[in-house]
């Protein structure tokens, strides 16, 4: 039982290091007093008997030194010595040590960042229950256009009813709500969800307050209930509890708040703040519809059964339905399946991946950089390692230095860089709120952990790269070398060389990628929409309440609305409609042509659906380009007129005049007055057969108004919303945006992705640059006394300058080769976030090398121009 | 480093006169240089430990004591005999604590700690066998 006498040992050595070293002395000093008094009890006088003592007793230092080696922690203090010795090393060239941590500070935050948005978004497992069991369900349409098609509400009824899969599964879609108190609060646009009362249940969660939705909530007849978000009970209640069982008004009906979810919950969504039953919210029919895909379905396998396994079954279930729909060609043969974590994420994953791939080369390219810059060192302090090995300096302790200096830079560069990635991840979460799980970003344990270990691996790398370059053969030499002005050896620079080809390889790599994205970028910004996106300001309406139950009063308000809206002065033209392009898909339609001969059974065509007013297309300068708009004086069932795109004209009219013709859509037969010029849903989709219902058949509740103006459109925005307030103080407005302003947010990750890596292609290319010059300057001041023999001896100073470019660029070169057959390779992994742009896209590639090329000109010419100002005289007398 | 050596041998090098020594004629041949060899080492923290087991002691009197009781034959350095009693301090053999000395003055006392009594038994019986056996060979020759 030693080791409690040894902790305690441990621990003193460990704290009272200081004293424990003063007690030392005072022990020594006692020894060589007694051995005195010794002395001179024998006879000798104090003088003497003193130096006898010491005499006797040795070297005292080497006697202190000699005990303390036996103390624990040895170690400690060894290192404590590097680090202070390093500290002080790089504190005499701080212009060096400022260079290599900003470099690395740049490195390791990037990574750091993008790895604590991979790992919280991608990596980190769903905070629900078992999530490995959880899988989002889907149909596979029939024409093979969407095989992760949404769910319709009967097949849903049918799946539950019959699968042998699952142990639960929940139905979802998404929904506008206007929130407003009991009181004459002001009201307020919430993304929310209509689900299945067992949603909670499917994905094991419980809420914090309240209870969760029974199945008896969850029907027609039943009293309105609400779950409601942490974050949404905080700010607009205060975070009261009295609110549970309490009623709020939805769209005007009243729900009664029976529960508040944790703060973490954000399912399907960051966005959704509210949850109702679906059964209760949505009509029966609608609900029993096999063809109408409008919801997302969440099922949790049973213990041991595969995904496979859960597919196959419910694919038999949907064929059987198909069977017994056999007139109806939207009902769906197959079901699909996909993990609900990658149904959450699978868009943004490629793109992170993409990024973080470009962190690594940043990395790469700043580590290479502070090996070179080490290096550089060494080649300064060349004589005195020479002299330090003669003198019998080992290796070990040489090598340790370096890794010390290297370890010290990177973490100096480690903890800079996770104050930067901190920055970095808090703008991300606020800049991307449309990435899914973005609520879950968070820089934790496990991030400080990674930022370790890079700090570890850049530091053995540069250490162990730069230190390369110190070989025992030539330390020798450099002693010789140094003694007299003989040229460097060009063998030393060799290594130099090699590491700035493989950071120029990188920055092409790096450059190639951020041009593609950049021309794709500017190509989906520059695609024609089909609509003028110039002065045009929307923002979206939700009416909802017993007013606008009744068609005809909800027609009459769109017109009022729009009459008044188009007397404010600025405003050139005022229209609505359910989605403006670039604003999404919404929904399509399945429709007949009357005139037509009937389908063949198991067919269907389909057009994108779009109420709008008369005045829409002239105000979003959408051409008509046959016929003529809706008649503003129709409204209700006598507004049954439809205008269609030209694209629906080429699909299903060919040849034909469709004017006068009639569409059947849903029952409802309307007539073909006019085709309007195609538009695009989405900037990155070709476009669709687009069919237009006159808003005036007051079916639509929802929608966006436009406002076109000639200039500064965004100061119409307050008077517009006072004149929607004037009609109705209980409406509110949500989304207002210019139309660049709409679009930029549909492009945001392109532009974010093409944006970032081009920051991190230019940061890679300053780096290389700067190392070239760095190495350049190094050579030429090197061989300044070579130059200046031979230009004494007569070479043409054009050719000895020639010489010293050609040393710079041929680095530089051969990293372009090497680049740019890397990137040839490496373009196809971004093919798919590409829009109308080839991944071996000439344009870009020759970009680059012209770039690249100017950038290693620029690097070369001071020192060159340095080469060729040498005074052969001077050069020779300086050493 | 040499760990100890006869008191005739103070003038004379270190490594010729430790012959005079049976018992550590193995260690001989590793003492010119680097760390002192295992028995040298073994052999001082035995007399170490026995020294200070009837009681605490300091080190200037460890050295005294060690070189009375040997007859003067054994003079431990203070290069070796402070870093030993360093050592065997960390490794919780013995333990020390500051009192005051004979003199008056404030000393650095030694003291065997239990585990400390049991590895000097250990130990005393290791020297035996060894020093026999050492015995048995010189003698034989």
């Amino acid at each position: 039982m030693r080791w409690p006498g040894q902790l305690r040992m441990g621990i003193r050595m460990l704290f009272e290091r200081g004293r424990q070293g003063s007690r030392l002395d005072e022990e020594l000093g006692y020894h060589i007093e007694r051995q005195t008094a010794e002395n001179m009890a024998a006879g000798m006088s104090a003088k003497e008997a003193r130096f006898a003592a010491l005499r006797s007793f040795g070297n005292p230092a080497l006697v202190r030194e000699q005990a303390r080696a036996t103390w624990s922690w040895g170690w400690l203090e060894s290192l404590w010595r590097d680090v202070r010795y390093g500290v002080r090393a790089l504190g005499r060239t701080p212009g060096f040590a400022a260079i290599a941590i900003l470099v690395m500070a740049l490195g390791i935050g990037a990574n750091v960042a993008l790895f604590t948005v991979v790992r919280s978004v991608l990596l980190k497992p769903l905070p629900f229950r078992d999530p490995g069991r959880l899988v989002s369900l889907y149909e596979h349409s029939n024409d093979d256009t969407f095989a992760f098609n949404a769910v319709s509400g009967g097949m849903f009824a049918e799946w539950l009813k019959q699968n042998h899969s699952f142990s639960d599964m929940a139905i979802m879609g998404d929904e506008g709500f206007n929130l407003a108190g009991a009181g004459e609060q002001l009201p307020e646009k919430i993304q929310g969800s209509n689900c299945s009362w067992n949603l909670l249940q499917t994905l094991g969660v419980q809420p914090a307050l309240g209870r969760s939705f029974t199945a008896a909530d969850d029907q027609h007849s039943a009293n309105g209930t609400v779950l409601m978000s942490w974050s949404l009970w905080k700010r607009r209640f205060g975070g009261d509890r009295a609110i549970l069982n309490q009623p709020v008004y939805l769209n005007g009906q009243p729900y009664t708040v029976i529960g508040i979810l944790p703060a973490w919950f954000a399912y399907p969504d960051g966005k959704t703040q509210l949850w109702t039953p679906i059964y209760h919210d949505k009509p029966a029919t609608f609900m029993a519809g096999v063809d109408m895909h409008s919801f997302a379905v969440v099922g949790r396998l049973r213990p041991g059964v595969t995904m496979s396994q859960g597919v196959a079954d419910l694919s038999v279930i949907t064929h059987r339905v198909h069977d017994e729909h056999l007139d109806n060609a939207s009902v769906s043969k197959a079901a699909n399946i996909m993990p609900l974590l990658e149904s959450m994420v699978g868009e943004i994953t490629r793109p992170l991946y993409v990024l973080l791939a470009a962190t690594c080369c940043v990395l790469l390219i700043a580590c290479l950089n502070v090996a070179n810059l080490l290096i550089a060192r060494a080649a300064a302090r060349r004589r005195e390692l020479a002299i330090r090995s003669a003198l019998g300096g080992s290796r070990w302790r040489l090598l340790r230095e370096r890794l010390m200096e290297s370890f010290l830079l990177s973490a100096a560069g480690g903890a800079a860089g996770l104050v930067l990635a901190f920055g970095a991840v808090e703008w991300l979460v606020r800049t991307r709120l449309d990435i899914s799980r973005v609520e879950a970003i968070h820089i934790d344990g496990a991030v400080a952990a990674f930022t370790a270990g890079i700090v570890v691996v850049c530091a053995l790398f540069a250490g162990f790269i730069s230190s390369l370059s110190t070989q025992d053969a030539h330390l020798l030499a450099w002693l010789q070398d140094s003694s007299r002005g003989a040229s460097a050896g060009q063998g030393r620079a060799r290594l130099r060389m090699t590491l700035l080809a493989a950071e120029v390889g990188l920055t092409v790599v790096l450059l190639t990628s951020a041009g593609l994205l950049l021309k794709s970028y500017a190509h989906l910004r520059s695609s024609e929409l089909g609509c003028t996106t110039h002065n045009v300001l929307t923002m979206r309406l939700d009416l909802f309440g017993k007013r606008y139950n009744d068609p005809a009063q909800l027609a009459n308000f769109y017109a009022a609305l729009l009459a008044r809206v188009r007397t404010l002065p600025g405003v050139n033209a005022a229209g609505f409609v359910q989605a403006v392009p670039g604003q999404g898909y919404w929904g399509d339609n399945g429709f007949t042509i009357v005139e037509h001969p009937p389908l063949p059974a198991g067919q269907a065509q389909y057009a994108i659906d779009r109420f709008a007013d008369p005045g829409y297309f002239a105000t979003m300068g959408i051409p008509l380009l046959r016929g003529r708009s809706f008649d503003p004086s129709k409204r209700v069932e006598r507004a049954n007129e439809a205008v269609i795109s030209k694209s629906f004209v080429d699909q299903y009219f060919p040849g034909e005049d469709p004017i006068g013709k009639h569409l059947s859509v849903m029952g409802h037969s309307m007539t073909i007055v006019g085709v309007a010029g195609d538009t695009r849903y989405a900037p990155s989709e070709k476009p669709k057969p687009m069919q237009y219902f006159h808003l005036y058949s007051g079916f639509l509740n929802n929608g966006s108004l436009v406002i076109r103006s000639s200039h500064d459109v965004e100061q119409l925005a307050l008077p517009v919303q006072r004149v929607v307030a004037e009609l109705d103080h209980q409406l509110p407005v949500s989304d207002v945006l210019t139309m660049d302003q709409l679009l930029g947010k549909s492009t945001l990750d392109a532009s974010f992705n093409a944006t970032l890596l081009l920051g991190f292609a230019v940061l890679s290319l300053m780096l290389a640059g700067v190392g070239l010059f760095g190495v350049l300057s190094y050579i030429v001041a090197q061989r300044t006394s070579e130059i200046g023999i031979r230009i004494a001896l007569g070479a043409p100073r054009e050719q000895v300058m020639g010489k010293v470019l050609l040393d710079g660029l041929r680095p530089a070169l051969s990293g372009l080769v090497f680049g740019l057959a890397a990137s040839a390779a490496i373009v196809r992994l971004i093919r798919s976030m590409l829009y109308e742009t080839q991944p071996l896209d000439p344009a870009v590639f020759g970009a680059v090398v012209a770039t690249l090329l100017l950038v290693a000109a620029l690097a070369c010419v001071l020192p060159a121009w340095r080469a060729l100002r040498v005074d052969p005289m001077q050069a020779l007398r300086t050493e | 480093m040499v760990g100890f050596r006869p008191v005739r041998a103070q003038f004379g090098g270190a490594k010729k006169l430790l012959r005079y020594l049976d018992g550590l004629q193995l260690a001989v041949d590793n003492l010119g240089m680097g760390k002192p060899n295992d028995l040298v080492q073994g052999t001082l923290d035995l007399l170490i430990l026995k020294t200070v087991a009837p009681q605490p002691m300091h080190g200037w009197a460890i050295g005294k004591r060690i070189q009375q009781i040997s007859g003067e034959v054994l003079q431990v350095q203070q290069g070796s005999l402070y870093p030993a009693l360093h050592r065997l301090e960390q490794q919780g053999w013995i333990t020390a604590e500051w009192a005051e000395s004979e003199t008056g003055r404030q000393a650095k006392f030694y003291s065997l700690t239990a585990p400390g009594r049991a590895q000097l038994e250990k130990e005393t019986a290791n020297w035996g066998r060894l020093s026999a056996a050492i015995n048995l060979i010189v003698s034989e020759a």
